[in-house]
C-alpha cells in the first residue's frame, strides 16, 4: 500500500543466484516500491523477504553486507570529490578498496580525469556513472538491486553497465532491476515481471 | 566498523569544512540572541550577572535547535542517507558519529565562546569554567535528543516550527541542570551536583538516543 | 474469549460503538456523584475556604493526564512492536483527551492560585511539569498531523510517545528540583488541604467518573479514525450506505 493506494498484491518469487530479474511496468505500478521492499527499506504491508530462507528483518547487516542498492538518487554528495564519494559508499558498504581501485572503477566507466573534481561540477550522466561505479568495486556482492541504472545514461556507458551486470550475472549473483528502456541483456536466465497486470516469468 | 565510523566522522566534518557558512550563521546567531538580552531587560550589571547563565543556555538551547535541521535534511536530499541504512554497520553506531560530528561543529564552537560573552554580562572570571563545562557536558546531550526529533521530522512541511515544538519540552530537563550549575557555584554551593547529573544525562542519551534515531529513520525513510 | 478477534478493525468498530455509550453512561453518573460530594458534602477547609473544592476537578484531572499518556504510549509502543493498525488508533484517539485534561488541570490550578496566591500562574513544580505534558501532547498530535502517510503517522507518533514517557520522570525531577531551589515564602501547592475521609472520596469518584469519559471519548475518537482510515475497504462503504 501507497497511501491509500494498493500497488500490488499476492506477488510471489524467487531468484536463485546466476539469474537476472527484470521489473517493468508503467510510471506508479510501484517498481521502485517493490526494489526498496527487496532492500528491506520499506515494510511491505503483509507478506516478507527471504535471504537464504531467513526473513531479512532477522538478518539484518548480514544481509545488507551482501547487497548493493542504487537507487534513483545517485547517493552523491555535491561537495565532495568523485573519488572520495566512492572511497564513502564502499567503506560505509563494508568494502574495503586501495585508492589504486577507485580509480580504476572510474576509469572504467569513462571517467577518466574527474577524480578530483567536485560532484557539483560533473553533469547528470557523470554523476550517475560515479553512482554506478560501485558496482565495478562490489564483484563480491551477491544481489545487485538497481533502480533505474540506464537512466541519463549515453550508449557508451549504457553498454558498460549492462556488460557489469552480465558479467555479474555470470559469476553467479543475483540482480534486479528496473528499467524504461526496452534493451535487453544478455545474462544467463532471465525473470520478468510486470506491474500493473500480474507476474509473467 | 572503527574504519566506518571514521569514515563517517572525516566526512561529516569536510563537508561542514567545505560549507563553512553553515556552521559559522549558527554561531552567529547564538551571538546574537545573547547580545539581545541585555537590549531587553536593561543594562543594570547586577541584573544581568544572575540572568548570565540562563541568557546563555537558552541562546545554546535555540542555536542547537537552528542547527539540527542540517543533520540528516541534505543526506535524506541527496539519498546518501539511505545508503547509510543499508550500510554494514548497525545504523545505531553510525547515527552516533553522526551525531558526534554535528555536535563537533554546532556545540563545541558555542562552548568555546561562551566564557567571552559570558564576561560581556560581567559574569564573574573564577565561574566561567563551570559555566563552561556545563556547557560541554549539556550540548551534546542536546545534539542526541535533538537528532531524534530530526529524524521524526524528516522531509516533513512545517520543519523548523514542528522540530522545535517536539523537542524542546525534552530539552527543559538539561536546561534546567545545566543553568543550575552556574547558579548553584555562583552562590556560593558549587557546582557539582549539577556537572555530575549532567554528565549522567550525557552517559544515559549516548547509550539511548542513537538507537532511538535509528528506528526513526528508517521510519522516516519508508 | 478469542481477543485477537477484536484486533482487527472490522470487529472492533461494533464493540467499541457499544462499549462507547455504556462507558459514557457510567460517565454521566460517576462525575454526578463526584461533583455532589466535592460541592455539597465535604466539609469547608479551615484555611482556603471554598476556593479549594477546585481541588476536585483539578487533582483528577491531572492524575488522568498523566495515567494517559501512559497509556498512549503503551498503546503506540505495541502498534510499534506488533504492527497492529488498530493500536496505533488507540493511542491517536487518547492523545486529545490527554491533552484536554491537561489543559483542564492548568485552567483549573490557575484558577486555584488566585484566590488562594493572588497571582494566575505560579511556577510550581507541578503546574510547570503540567505545562511541558501538555507540550508533549502537542507535539505528539502536530506530528502526527504533519504527516499524511498513517502507518508512518503512527510509527514516528509512537517513537516520540516512547521518548516522552522515558522523559517526563525526568522532566518531573527536574523541574520539582528547580522548583524547590528558587522557592521563597511562597506556599507549596503540593501541601493541600488535610485530607477528610470525604474529601478524598470525592477525588476518588471524580477520577472515576474522568477516567470512564476518558474511555468512551477515545473509543469513539477510535471509531472515526477507523472509519476514515479504512474508508476504501468494503465494511466500512456497507456501513455508510447501511446508516445513509
Amino acid at each position: 500500500m501507497r497511501g491509500e493506494r494498493k500497488l500490488f498484491g499476492a506477488l510471489n518469487f524467487t531468484l536463485p543466484g546466476g539469474e537476472l530479474l527484470r521489473i517493468g511496468g508503467a510510471n506508479g505500478s510501484g517498481k521502485t516500491s517493490l526494489l526498496r521492499i527487496a532492500c528491506g527499506l520499506l515494510e511491505p504491508t503483509r507478506g516478507e523477504v527471504r535471504w537464504g530462507g531467513e526473513d531479512i528483518r532477522r538478518l539484518q547487516e548480514e544481509f545488507r553486507r551482501q547487497l548493493v542498492y542504487i537507487g534513483h538518487a545517485d547517493a552523491i554528495k555535491e561537495d565532495l570529490t568523485s573519488a572520495e564519494n566512492l572511497q564513502i559508499a564502499c567503506t560505509l558498504a563494508g568494502v574495503r578498496t586501495r585508492p589504486a581501485q577507485i580509480g580504476e572503477a572510474l576509469r572504467r566507466l569513462g571517467l577518466a580525469g574527474c577524480e578530483h573534481l567536485l560532484a557539483r561540477v560533473l553533469s547528470r550522466g557523470q554523476r550517475r556513472r560515479v553512482a554506478l561505479a560501485r558496482l565495478a568495486l562490489s564483484e563480491q556482492v551477491p544481489l545487485w538491486v538497481l533502480d533505474e541504472p540506464f537512466t541519463a545514461l549515453d550508449a557508451a556507458a549504457m553498454d558498460c553497465v549492462r556488460g557489469m551486470i552480465a558479467e555479474q550475472v555470470a559469476r553467479g549473483a543475483s540482480v534486479i532491476y528496473t528499467t524504461h528502456h526496452g534493451t535487453e541483456i544478455a545474462a544467463g536466465t532471465a525473470q520478468r515481471i510486470e506491474l500493473g497486470s500480474g507476474p509473467s516469468a | 566498523m572503527t574504519a566506518a565510523l571514521r569514515c563517517v566522522i572525516v566526512r561529516d566534518l569536510l563537508l561542514a569544512a567545505r560549507r563553512s557558512s553553515d556552521v559559522l550563521t549558527v554561531l552567529l546567531f547564538f551571538v546574537i540572541v545573547v547580545s539581545l538580552f541585555p537590549l531587553g531587560v536593561g543594562p543594570e550589571p547586577a541584573l544581568l550577572r544572575t540572568i548570565a547563565p540562563g541568557v546563555i543556555w537558552v541562546a545554546a538551547l535555540l542555536a542547537s535547535m537552528l542547527a539540527l535541521q542540517r543533520m540528516f535534511a541534505s543526506d535524506h536530499a541527496d539519498g546518501t542517507l539511505e545508503q547509510m541504512l543499508l550500510g554494514a554497520t548497525p545504523l545505531g553506531i553510525t547515527v552516533a558519529a553522526k551525531v558526534f560530528a554535528h555536535w563537533v561543529t554546532s556545540g563545541l564552537p558555542l562552548v568555546l565562546i561562551s566564557p567571552v560573552l559570558a564576561l560581556q554580562f560581567d559574569f564573574p572570571q573564577e565561574l566561567l569554567g563551570v559555566l563552561a563545562l556545563s556547557l560541554a557536558l549539556g550540548t551534546p546531550v542536546l545534539s542526541l535528543i535533538g537528532a531524534i526529533g530530526a529524524a521524526l521530522t524528516l522531509g516533513l512541511r512545517g520543519g523548523g516550527a514542528l522540530l522545535s515544538l517536539l523537542v524542546l519540552p525534552l530539552y527543559v530537563p538539561v536546561l534546567i541542570i545545566g543553568a543550575g550549575a552556574s547558579e548553584a557555584a555562583a552562590s556560593g554551593l558549587g557546582g557539582h551536583a549539577q556537572l555530575l547529573l549532567l554528565g549522567a544525562l550525557l552517559v544515559f542519551a549516548w547509550a539511548f538516543a542513537p538507537w532511538a534515531t535509528a528506528v526513526a529513520l528508517r521510519i522516516s525513510v519508508e | 474469549m478469542n481477543w485477537f478477534k477484536y484486533s482487527s478493525p472490522q470487529t472492533f468498530f461494533s464493540l467499541a460503538g457499544k462499549l462507547a455509550a455504556w462507558f459514557g453512561v457510567l460517565a454521566a453518573i460517576a462525575c454526578g456523584l463526584g461533583l455532589y460530594l466535592g460541592f455539597f458534602v465535604a466539609p469547608t477547609d479551615a484555611q482556603q475556604g471554598e476556593a479549594y473544592r477546585i481541588i476536585f476537578i483539578h487533582v483528577p484531572a491531572a492524575w488522568m493526564s498523566m495515567f494517559l499518556y501512559l497509556v498512549m504510549a503503551f498503546w503506540a509502543g505495541l502498534g510499534l512492536a506488533f504492527n497492529t493498525r488498530l493500536s496505533g488508533m488507540m493511542a491517536s484517539a487518547i492523545a486529545p483527551t490527554g491533552a484536554l485534561f491537561t489543559f483542564l488541570a492548568l485552567w483549573t490550578g490557575s484558577l486555584w492560585g488566585k484566590p488562594t496566591w493572588g497571582t494566575w500562574w505560579v511556577w510550581d513544580a507541578r503546574l510547570t511539569s503540567e505545562l511541558i505534558l501538555l507540550f508533549l501532547y502537542f507535539g505528539f498530535m502536530a506530528l502526527q498531523a504533519a504527516i499524511d502517510d498513517p502507518r508512518r503517522a503512527d510509527k514516528a507518533g509512537a517513537v516520540l510517545a516512547l521518548v516522552g514517557v522515558v522523559n517526563i520522570p525526568i522532566i518531573y525531577f527536574s523541574v520539582k528540583w528547580w522548583n524547590t531551589l528558587h522557592q521563597g515564602a511562597s506556599v507549596s501547592l503540593t501541601k493541600a488541604p488535610t485530607m477528610a475521609a470525604t474529601m478524598l472520596t470525592g477525588m476518588a469518584v471524580m477520577a472515576c467518573g474522568f477516567w470512564f469519559y476518558s474511555i468512551a471519548a477515545a473509543l469513539m475518537r477510535a471509531r472515526c479514525i477507523m472509519l476514515e482510515r479504512e474508508r476504501a475497504s468494503e465494511w466500512v462503504v456497507e456501513y455508510a450506505r447501511g446508516s445513509a
